[in-house]
């Protein structure tokens, strides 16, 4: 931990920002989210800091709760999508032959479909909660861990240490998660930013579409559809979430090239 | 007896592209017919009544076994009949015919700014590789990339179509509008489209080209006295053609699924719109068309970037 370049500084900073305003979002927001407290579309102001939307809710507190949904939501599938593809990948890798075939082949077919469109075909006949959201959003992404995550785990399967575990008679289980797991740690741990941006992306995306996250509720892709007529009037309330999404996603893209950076230099990645 | 063995690999490239597209159509049909729950209920919702639930399992053909509905769906869409929507009972291929031309001309025009610019930009900053133009367009690609589509398009029509008129905010384009009506018309989506797939296309070109250029045999005929523009003509670009190509035809086809969003945003009358407006309708059978012609698309530019990438390298044509 000599020295942090500045880059990954202000990315790591704004990062934590965002992700402590979600966790006291009902802290620091100054109205409640479906309070209506003020005109339809209010300019900015010393009450409403972003002004008010288009049924005059604070703006400014309808982004620190869209915040929280659209955060909780992208973890949520992160992890999801890092469980199932990083375990299928290591067993993939570790057992070889037919599993590893009939894997690899099924995650192939999966890719072959944009992601967004078979998200779009399985909603459509799916109820849209927030836990079919995480599942679906997870499950796709999954196919991408899993590529890397058997990628980074075939190479570690051939090792000595590997082979002598699986002599002693150690079984699958033992051999993922004592030896194949902690040596496959970094790579997945920079790959997890560039997912959760991702499915920042993806989640906002769909909401945008009407097919995200359901009113009540909003995260930054439903603000943006509601204010999007707006626009029109010169009313920009809908550019800021837009804003945020960009923001958040290009300071955790910093900070995940300053740890893959690290983790992958040819010195031994401890700098 | 032989066929050539360039012939045969294009040909095992082709069957695999066939048969990844019929396990595909499979993998759409099973994601809107065996998920849990009923896809009649879940249509119609809990208040329905127990005969009109059993009026759309009827007409959805779901008393019938799912292998059997599959191949019916199948053979039908192979003849070109994609069934009728459930929402309004219009024909499927007929309404779709019209939408996936205004999405291949938005997408198409997307294509031809996007490459030629793509590709331009590729050898500038190799040429200036390290100084300020290569460091500015890099900045500026990188964070066109960052960005959501719906944000650029919305930023886009907040200063071009609102604060200074340029272009109309929404883009609506008719059959008897002229190509230049229609090209003024579709000016935001085109431009926030080739925004997208610009800063990634043209940074593997670059990326692609200075790989190419850093290898011995350039550096050897720099030795040999060649002037510079015949090393890049005669050495370096047959060698970059195979990634450029390859780099091109996945923007392309990441321009297909960037197509849907854009659409919405600009309220343009293509495939995407028609897929979003009837997911939200729960129409199934219009959803599994669109599911199946924007895979095949999909499936399709990924099995050209894969044959050009054959012709044009001598080594893969030799699998080990």
């Amino acid at each position: 931990m000599s020295r942090i370049p500045l880059s990954a500084l202000i990315g790591l900073i704004l990062t934590a920002a965002y992700f402590l305003a979600a966790i006291f979002a009902s802290v620091i927001a100054p109205y409640g989210m479906a309070e209506v407290a003020g005109g339809v579309w209010e300019p900015m102001s010393s009450a409403h800091w972003l002004g008010t939307d288009s049924i005059g809710r604070d703006l400014l507190s309808r982004m620190i709760y869209g915040g929280q949904v659209t955060i909780f939501v992208a973890t949520a599938a992160t992890i999801v999508a890092f469980v199932t593809g990083a375990l299928l990948g290591f067993v993939a890798a570790v057992s070889g032959g037919w599993v590893d075939q009939v894997l690899s082949r099924l995650v192939d077919l999966f890719m072959s479909i944009p992601a967004l469109i078979l998200a779009l075909v399985i909603l459509s006949v799916m109820p849209v909660t927030l836990p079919v959201l995480i599942a679906v959003m997870g499950l796709i992404e999954s196919t991408r861990v899993f590529r890397l995550a058997r990628a980074v785990a075939v190479d570690i399967a051939v090792m000595d240490y590997v082979e002598a575990a699986r002599l002693r008679g150690e079984g699958l289980v033992w051999v993922i998660f004592r030896e194949i797991l902690p040596n496959a740690l970094s790579p997945l741990v920079a790959e997890a930013g560039l997912r959760f941006i991702f499915m920042v992306l993806f989640i906002s995306t769909l909401s945008f579409l009407g097919l995200g996250v359901q009113p009540p509720l909003a995260d930054w892709g439903g603000i943006v559809k509601e204010n999007k007529d707006g626009i029109v009037y010169g009313v920009p309330a809908a550019l800021l979430p837009a804003v945020a999404i960009a923001t958040l996603a290009i300071s955790v893209n910093l900070v995940a090239d300053w740890i893959l950076n690290r983790t992958t230099s040819l010195k031994g990645g401890r700098g | 007896m032989s066929i050539h063995p360039v012939a045969r690999l294009l040909a095992q490239r082709i069957a695999l592209g066939l048969i990844l597209l019929f396990a595909a159509s499979i993998l759409i049909f099973a994601g809107t017919q065996i998920l849990p729950g009923d896809v009649a209920q879940s249509i119609l919702g809990q208040s329905a009544t127990p005969q009109s639930l059993a009026n759309l399992r009827a007409e959805l053909g779901l008393d019938q076994p799912a292998a059997t509905r599959y191949l019916a769906w199948l053979t039908g869409a192979l003849h070109g009949d994609l069934g009728t929507a459930l929402t309004n009972g219009q024909d499927i291929a007929t309404a779709m015919s019209q939408r996936l031309g205004n999405t291949l001309f938005l997408a198409g025009t997307a294509a031809v700014i996007s490459v030629p610019l793509a590709l331009i930009l590729g050898l500038v900053s190799v040429r200036y590789r390290g100084r300020w133009p290569d460091k500015l367009i890099s900045a500026v690609t990188l964070s066109t990339v960052s960005v959501p589509e719906f944000l650029l398009g919305y930023l886009a029509m907040f200063f071009l179509a609102v604060q200074h008129r340029i272009f109309p905010s929404v883009s609506t384009v008719y059959d008897s509008m002229g190509v230049l009506e229609k090209l003024h018309a579709i000016g935001l989506p085109v431009l926030v489209l080739v925004l997208v797939v610009l800063g990634h296309m043209m940074r593997m070109t670059r990326a692609a080209i200075l790989n190419v250029m850093q290898s011995p045999y350039v550096e050897t005929a720099e030795l040999k006295g060649l002037r510079p523009f015949t090393i890049i003509a005669r050495h370096a670009l047959p060698n970059a053609i195979a990634p450029v190509v390859n780099v091109v035809m996945l923007n392309m086809a990441y321009l297909v699924v960037g197509v849907v969003v854009v659409e919405v945003v600009f309220v343009y009358p293509g495939m995407g719109q028609y897929l979003v407006d009837h997911v939200a309708k729960r129409d199934v059978p219009v959803v599994q068309a669109c599911g199946l012609v924007f895979a095949a698309v999909y499936i399709g530019l990924n099995m050209l970037a894969d044959l050009v990438a054959i012709l044009a390298n001598p080594r893969l044509r030799h699998p080990r």
